[in-house]
């Protein structure tokens, strides 16, 4: 800790990221929290417990839940085929599962409305078979799940490359099948990465707005998000009111931020590499 | 039980790691594979555990053919080199984990699990660690816990790929003989992949000298040591001095300088190698006499009971060096300084004809780089 | 030797497949391939193709004619502006807190690099709020603006803003993770050679992280250009004069100009696919580098 500083612009360095971070982000979202502190208790508590506010909760984190819980089981079969199988055409399917990290969420918004409307490619057939996707909650499930889908493939997918295969054939030797070996070697190996993209998947489809929006109906008490509530509040003016709801959503991002920090620590911690 | 190789071949795209290989393992002994970087002995291991599959060839465990079967179904006990240990186990947990995972049917209960676990833990001497995980132990407890691990399946042969390598000095020489003991108490057939000659001979029951893909010799330690069958074998074995030169009645002709040989198998005008062990080398101060090969001393090093004299010689252009090793004694008595001219008479030649196929693979001269390892193998 | 190094790399990268040991059965692996890449087609390739679909459904001349109404025009142009001004902003204060974070210890460190993620776990909705309620005629600097006529938010500083906040960690999390594994090392080796530490930095540093840094501002200025929700919330939807491509995309669906919307979209898949193909590029740089060596460290051995 001590040690003499050799290089230099350490003073200039750390300064600059420090006002630039204060500027930028944190006196900013502190803005969310002094507003809020202008209601009384009661006022606050009024506004976050209104019957339609309740429900885009539950509808945001009920559905933001099952897109990550969904995400998790096919990100894990995605990363294992992308890293334990070769075909033809893999590198192109490895680069698209970025796709909805570099798609504007507009876009995604409208395609999949597109694509799910009763007209549209899926659509139709969804249809026949009697289910309505576009403009329902099962189409906000679409396109969270879209949104969600690179992070536990990218959070999985190194520690599977990393994986070492003597590990496995540790297992095959001492007579455990494939399946054994999947659950009880491979697993708990994948669970921290599987429960950190989780949590980084849930944590994007709590916030996200754009993708949602078009293809939601946006009915309220029915598919009515937490963000566009506040946008709507935001048109109406009722900044107050807007805000509350904002602080609601992002302490609990933030508690979110602060477990997946934490769970990365204590795994890195606990198990450290002991090859080599 | 008994391990027999049969005519196995296993290539890597155009790499050859195994050449039509056949060995047999005699049961309950602790052989030695021993073999420079890319030999194919890890290969061979891994063919036995049933890791890897042979291009051809037949594996037989104790007389049946096992080439089919699967490494589940082999009951082969098999100690990886970086240890592969479950991490996110404890100690406890990767040994009982070839227990638990057995079929119901076979599955001993959790009380036998228990025991035959601590049995195995005192057995190699960590009963107290059982509820440690593996990034809390060293890496000679790291090696005895995956060891204890293989054997608690019970296994018909015991199979170690490099088991010392990733340890320093030493906790390797410990464990060497720590090795030896266990095997003396168990007499489970082991086989052991090694680059390490120290190793390999001190430890092993035979050793199986391999080179490129093939088996060069197979022998008791001191017999490998004592009668090399090939050039390849006379150098990986310790340091060795090569004399290039052409078979003369009963001599060897060294440029201008003629050495004696005691006994000869080949006709005169051919082309051979002598191999000469440090310690088979004379040195004598007259100049006078015409016995030996004329030297220039370039260093003399006295570390315990011998002395180390490194030295030049011309033949025809090129340098070569030689290296000889004498009793502490002797070399006072010879009162060697750097630059001074002697000749070196070797007391024993191990002739091998220069054409014979595998002399340019021997990793001849100069001596240093015999004495040192190997590196990873492949 | 290289022969055999050679033959190493292919057998590793087909060793699970190959080895009994670590194979699935034949029906395992085709059930999980099927359901990969029916997940793929369904909720990857379909949207993709669907925009292109939707965008030529009447024709490449409606196509272009979309492309060339003045409001698209301007909003493209603004489009690059905005990403022009945050990019740039945000590629100095990664390379500003990864040089810190990396290369120096201080305490406080990981609560720093955590603070740094903080605008990927906002809302986007929210990360437009807060610029409102500071600059917004009702927030902190509202009066003071409006007297002295100053336009932050419903105009180009306030997109501007948003953008850089929703976009601000890129770069730096690039950065910070590599800089970190490459150590402090070869920087001090140049001090101790006597070069200053702007030579230091731009002969030393910068070419190591260079792929990393063009990663970090590819993806950066991807989501710049494609902001959707932060930005929507500052600007105030002015034809013309604050609708970003995105924006606009929303508008023309609004108005039901179907075709319209999804050529203006088309644009912003192509750049989307444009990152795609750099990012894998520079990953496969990475990545070659990375051979690279470990052939050279195995020949050594």
């Amino acid at each position: 800790m001590k040690s003499p500083r050799v290089l230099p612009g350490f003073p200039l360095a750390l300064g600059y990221t420090l006002v630039y971070l204060a500027l930028i982000v944190l006196i900013p979202l502190s803005a969310v929290f002094l507003k809020s502190a202008t209601l009384s208790g009661e006022q606050f508590w009024a506004i976050i417990s209104a019957p339609r506010v309740v429900s885009s909760y539950r509808i945001s984190f009920g559905i933001s839940l099952l897109a990550a819980a969904i995400n998790t089981v096919f990100g894990l079969i995605f990363a294992w085929v992308l890293v334990r199988y070769r075909f033809p055409g893999r590198r192109i399917v490895d680069a698209l599962v970025d796709l909805p990290f570099a798609l504007p969420t507009a876009v995604a918004g409208i395609a999949l409305t597109a694509l799910y409307a009763g007209n549209g490619w899926l659509g139709q057939w969804l249809q026949l078979a009697g289910i309505q996707a576009a403009f329902t909650p099962l189409g906000i499930l679409v396109a969270l799940t879209f949104i969600g889908l690179p992070f536990v493939v990218r959070t999985v997918q190194p520690v599977l490359e990393d994986l070492d295969i003597e590990l496995e054939e540790a297992a095959a030797s001492l007579g455990a099948d494939r399946w054994q070996t999947f659950l009880q070697v491979i697993l708990p190996v994948l669970s921290p990465a599987l429960l950190t993209g989780f949590a980084l998947a849930f944590a994007r489809a709590v916030g996200e707005y754009g993708s949602v929006i078009f293809i939601a109906g946006n009915v309220p008490l029915v598919s009515e998000i937490t963000p566009l509530l506040i946008i709507t509040k935001l048109e109406q003016y009722d900044y107050v009111g807007a805000t509350a709801i904002a602080v609601v959503m992002l302490v609990f991002s933030f508690t979110l931020l602060f477990l997946i920090n934490g769970l990365q620590i204590w795994t890195h911690r606990r198990h450290g590499r002991i090859t080599g | 039980m008994s391990i027999r190789v049969q005519n196995i071949v296993k290539r890597f795209g155009a790499f050859v790691a195994l050449d039509n290989v056949t060995l047999d393992f005699p049961s309950g002994e602790l052989v030695g594979l021993l073999g420079p970087s890319g030999c194919g002995k890890t290969t061979l291991l891994r063919i036995i555990a049933g890791l890897e599959a042979p291009d051809s060839g037949q594996v037989f465990l104790d007389n049946h053919d096992a080439s089919t079967a699967d490494a589940r179904e082999r009951q082969v006990g098999f100690v990886f080199q970086h240890y592969a240990l479950f991490r996110h186990m404890t100690v406890f947990d990767n040994v009982a984990f070839g227990l638990r995972v057995k079929p119901r049917r076979q599955r001993p209960g959790a009380d036998e699990i228990r025991r035959r676990v601590q049995d195995l833990l005192s057995l190699v001497q960590l009963d107290c660690l059982a509820d440690r995980y593996p990034a809390q132990l060293s890496g000679g407890q790291r090696q005895r816990i995956a060891l204890a691990r293989a054997l608690a399946v019970e296994p018909r042969v015991l199979l170690l790929d490099e088991p010392f390598g990733a340890l320093d000095a030493k906790v390797r020489k410990e464990l060497r003989r720590w090795l030896r003991q266990l095997h003396n108490a168990l007499h489970i057939t082991s086989i052991f992949v090694t680059h390490d000659q120290e190793e390999a001979l001190e430890v092993s029951d035979r050793v199986v000298l391999m080179n490129r893909g093939r088996v060069e010799q197979m022998g008791a330690p001191d017999q490998v040591y004592e009668h090399p069958a090939t050039p390849f074998v006379y150098g990986f074995l310790g340091a060795v001095n090569l004399f290039h030169g052409r078979i003369n009645g009963y001599q060897l002709q060294v440029g201008e300088e003629n050495l004696p040989l005691a006994e000869n198998g080949f006709q005169s005008g051919t082309e051979a190698l002598g191999f000469v062990r440090p310690h088979e080398l004379d040195i004598d101060t007259d100049l006078a006499s015409r016995a030996g090969i004329e030297a220039r001393v370039e260093r003399v090093l006295a570390l315990g009971a011998m002395a180390r004299i490194e030295l030049t010689g011309a033949m025809g252009e090129a340098t070569c060096h030689y290296e000889v090793e004498l009793p502490r004694e002797r070399a006072a008595v010879l009162k060697l300084s750097a630059g001074q001219i002697v000749r070196l008479k070797p007391a024993r030649i191990r002739l091998f004809a220069s054409d014979s196929q595998s002399a340019e693979q021997a990793p001849y001269l100069p001596v240093e780089h015999m004495v040192g390892g190997y590196g990873e193998n492949i | 030797m290289s022969a055999h190094v050679a033959a190493r790399w292919t057998t590793q990268t087909r060793r699970f497949e190959k080895n009994a040991a670590t194979r699935e059965p034949a029906w395992v692996k085709a059930a999980l391939m099927t359901v990969a890449l029916l997940f793929f087609g369904l909720f990857l390739l379909l949207p993709l193709a669907t925009v292109f679909a939707e965008a030529l459904r009447k024709g490449w001349q409606v196509y272009f004619a979309a492309l060339a109404e003045p409001d698209a025009r301007s909003a493209m142009v603004l489009t690059l502006l905005v990403a022009a001004i945050a990019v740039p902003l945000n590629l100095i204060f990664g390379l500003a807190a990864a040089w810190a974070i990396a290369k120096f210890d201080f305490r406080g460190k990981q609560l720093l690099t955590t603070l740094i993620d903080l605008p990927f776990s906002v809302s986007p909705v929210i990360a437009g709020l807060i610029y409102v309620l500071i600059f917004g005629a009702q927030g902190w600097f509202g009066p003071w603006l409006i007297e002295n006529d100053i336009k932050m938010i419903f105009a180009v500083p306030g997109l501007v803003l948003a953008t850089v906040f929703v976009t601000f960690p890129f770069v730096a999390r690039e950065l910070i993770p590599l800089m970190q594994a490459q150590g402090r090392e070869e920087e001090e080796a140049a001090i101790v050679l006597g070069a200053s530490g702007w030579k230091t930095f731009w002969y030393v540093t910068l070419p190591n992280i260079k792929w990393g840094l063009i990663y970090g501002v590819v993806l950066c200025n991807a989501r710049a250009m494609g902001e959707f929700g932060a930005v929507s919330v500052v600007s105030g939807h002015i034809r013309g004069r604050t609708n970003t491509l995105p924006l606009h995309v929303e508008i023309l669906y609004n108005e039901y100009q179907f075709a319209a919307a999804f050529a203006v979209a088309s644009l912003l898949a192509l750049l989307a696919l444009l990152t795609l193909v750099i990012k894998s590029f520079v990953e496969w740089q990475g990545r070659q580098s990375m051979h690279t060596s470990q052939n050279i460290s195995e020949v050594i051995q």
